[in-house]
């Protein structure tokens, strides 16, 4: 159940960037994939433990994000709307399968590390690795909310996000918003993925159920909307974790996008949309 | 016409002439043709992008197989059997989904196609995981099956491309094809004029999903052996995406050209670079898709057309 808040913070990026350009990034995922990564070479190769690497992990990812909004998405943005959706997938096999020739397809775990263990609560088993994770990820989240609030920059984003042609017209400077939303996007990734990197398996495949679990999430919370994306995070995590456990694990993914249907057969705009 | 039957010609000795990989790589490459021609009439015309094409995919796929495994029907009636069962469920989930659009309509057929996966992937009746073998019959055409040799295979897919491309033809010029580019353009605008939206969006994918779910079939003959994971994947409903826009959305031979394109580059790229394992080609392959996106996203063909319009 503690995922959801994962899958809140990885949402709250992807939505910023639909958001703000109306793209789709179907390499979110993988985004979330080479931050778990970075986190197994640094615990593997300098012993950082990956608590420690989550702001490397985000400055590395933000960088990653401006570089290809620079170099791809900024291309497609004045394409067909069609392009727009497909080159995010072109960028998803690409890194997917580039991690595979480097890392091999092989699963990898961190052995130890500084949250390794569980707490006993009252009779319940508490892993702690999930638990500081999702406390992470709520923490992170809400310095996003706070930064989009009260931050001068943060406010220029939501007003881009509101409408882009007014904002040009308030003086600001839109292209340079885009990569700085992209950038952040990806960071939260970087986020997600150095903590996930304590207890979850790591291989170039991992973004891929991750990506679409996401992409519901921000269309069930709403057109751009970052609540939305949070409240359907946590949402998603509890009918995931409850729907595994009263009918079949298996089936688990099918009962979060059956939902995802549900929702948007009822609200097409997502639960908070307009 | 001439020109068209000089082409049909082409096509129908270039088998006779080719090694037995490369008549492989000429089938698969009408069959993403044909799939690629019945996104058009949803994607291209209509306006609706369907990233979930192959679970009708793998709907034909699974119930000519089943119907031939479990009933001995021919898989020529288990053809039609999977194409009305994919329009009806098509048009189940298209209903709901008729005030979707652009990005929410494209999650809403990604999150269907998965969810028809997992349910495959654990149906014991259809093989769960394990997917199904076709069973081995006496090569003929009513057993839509042949070992000697690939050709009959070759010409039957032919023959439903042509199909496929007429049916798309025949869309693009009546009236239904008009509204659906009216639908395209704008919601509103369409229902004003009073085109009945939510019928004509479901014509459009009740229409896509029949013809895709014939090529499952012939995939399902052709290969002998499905499972959901070579049938219902993501990777196939993107590559039919790939193939209509690469080609050209919204006009009848671009997804052809498309695949004429795309399929070789990837068969033989996987060819010559798969078999270490190393997934060199997807690399090459996810270069590929981000390249055109960014250079040419209105397709090859939609930018030969237009130079040809220029030059006249």
């Amino acid at each position: 159940m503690l995922i959801g808040l994962v899958y809140s913070l990885l949402a709250i990026g992807l939505t910023l960037i639909w958001g703000v350009m109306n793209v789709l990034n179907f390499a979110h995922g993988d985004f979330l994939m080479i931050g778990m990564f970075l986190s197994y070479w640094l615990y593997g190769l300098a012993g950082v433990d990956p608590l420690f690497s989550v702001p490397i992990n985000a400055v590395a990812l933000f960088l990653l994000g401006v570089f290809i909004y620079r170099f791809i998405i900024s291309k497609v943005m004045k394409g067909p709307p069609l392009a727009q959706l497909v080159v995010t997938f072109g960028v998803s096999i690409f890194l997917s399968n580039l991690a595979a020739l480097i890392w091999t397809p092989d699963f990898r775990t961190i052995g130890h590390t500084l949250l390794s263990g569980t707490w006993d609560i009252a009779g319940i088993e508490l892993s702690v690795p999930k638990l500081v994770t999702a406390i992470v990820s709520v923490l992170t989240s809400l310095g996003i909310f706070w930064f989009l609030r009260n931050t001068r920059t943060g406010k220029a984003i939501l007003a881009v996000e509101m409408d882009r042609e007014a904002a040009l017209i308030m003086g600001i400077n839109a292209e340079r918003i885009n990569s700085l939303s992209f950038g952040i996007g990806s960071a939260l990734t970087g986020v997600a993925g150095a903590m996930l990197a304590t207890y979850y398996y790591i291989y170039p495949f991992v973004g891929g159920t991750f990506g679409l679990i996401c992409f519901c999430i921000v269309a069930l919370g709403g057109f751009g909307s970052i609540e939305g994306a949070f409240i359907a995070g946590i949402l998603v995590g509890v009918v995931e974790t409850l729907g595994g456990y009263l009918l079949d694990p298996s089936y688990k993914l099918a009962i979060v996008f059956a939902m995802y249907l549900v929702t948007v057969w009822i609200r097409p705009q997502g639960l908070r949309g307009w | 016409m001439a020109a068209g039957g000089a082409v049909l010609a082409f096509f129908i000795v270039l088998p006779l002439v080719s090694s037995p990989f490369g008549q492989h790589v000429l089938i698969l490459t009408f069959l993403f043709a044909m799939c690629g021609v019945a996104w058009n009439v949803m994607g291209g015309y209509a306006g609706m992008f369907s990233f979930g094409q192959a679970s009708f995919f793998g709907i034909g796929a699974y119930t000519s197989s089943f119907l031939l495994l479990t009933f001995r029907v021919s898989p020529w009636i288990g053809l039609a059997a999977g194409g009305i069962i994919s329009s009806l469920l098509a048009a189940a989930i298209g209903y709901p989904c008729s005030k979707l659009r652009g990005h929410y309509f494209a999650i809403a057929s990604i999150a269907f196609a998965e969810i028809v996966r997992i349910v495959f992937t654990n149906w014991q009746l259809v093989g769960a995981a394990e997917g199904l073998t076709i069973p081995m019959l006496k090569e003929s055409f009513a057993h839509f099956m042949f070992h000697s040799s690939k050709l009959p295979y070759y010409y039957i897919i032919l023959a439903f491309l042509l199909l496929a491309v007429a049916v798309c033809h025949w869309v693009s010029t009546s009236k239904m094809g008009y509204y659906f580019q009216a639908i395209k353009e704008s919601h509103e605008v369409a229902q004003v004029l009073g085109v009945d939206v939510v019928r004509y969006r479901l014509y459009a994918i009740m229409i896509s999903a029949f013809l895709t779910s014939m090529a499952g079939t012939f995939y399902a003959q052709y290969i002998l052996y499905i499972d959901p994971d070579s049938v219902m994947i993501l990777p196939i409903s993107v590559q039919i995406v790939l193939v209509a826009m690469l080609g050209g959305a919204s006009t009848v031979l671009g997804p052809v050209v498309g695949a004429a394109v795309l399929v070789p580059l990837s068969e033989y790229s996987r060819a010559w670079l798969g078999y270490k394992g190393t997934g060199m080609d997807m690399i090459i392959y996810g270069t590929l898709i981000t390249v055109i996106s960014m250079y040419q996203p209105d397709g090859v063909w939609g930018a030969i057309t237009n130079r040809m319009r220029r030059s006249k």
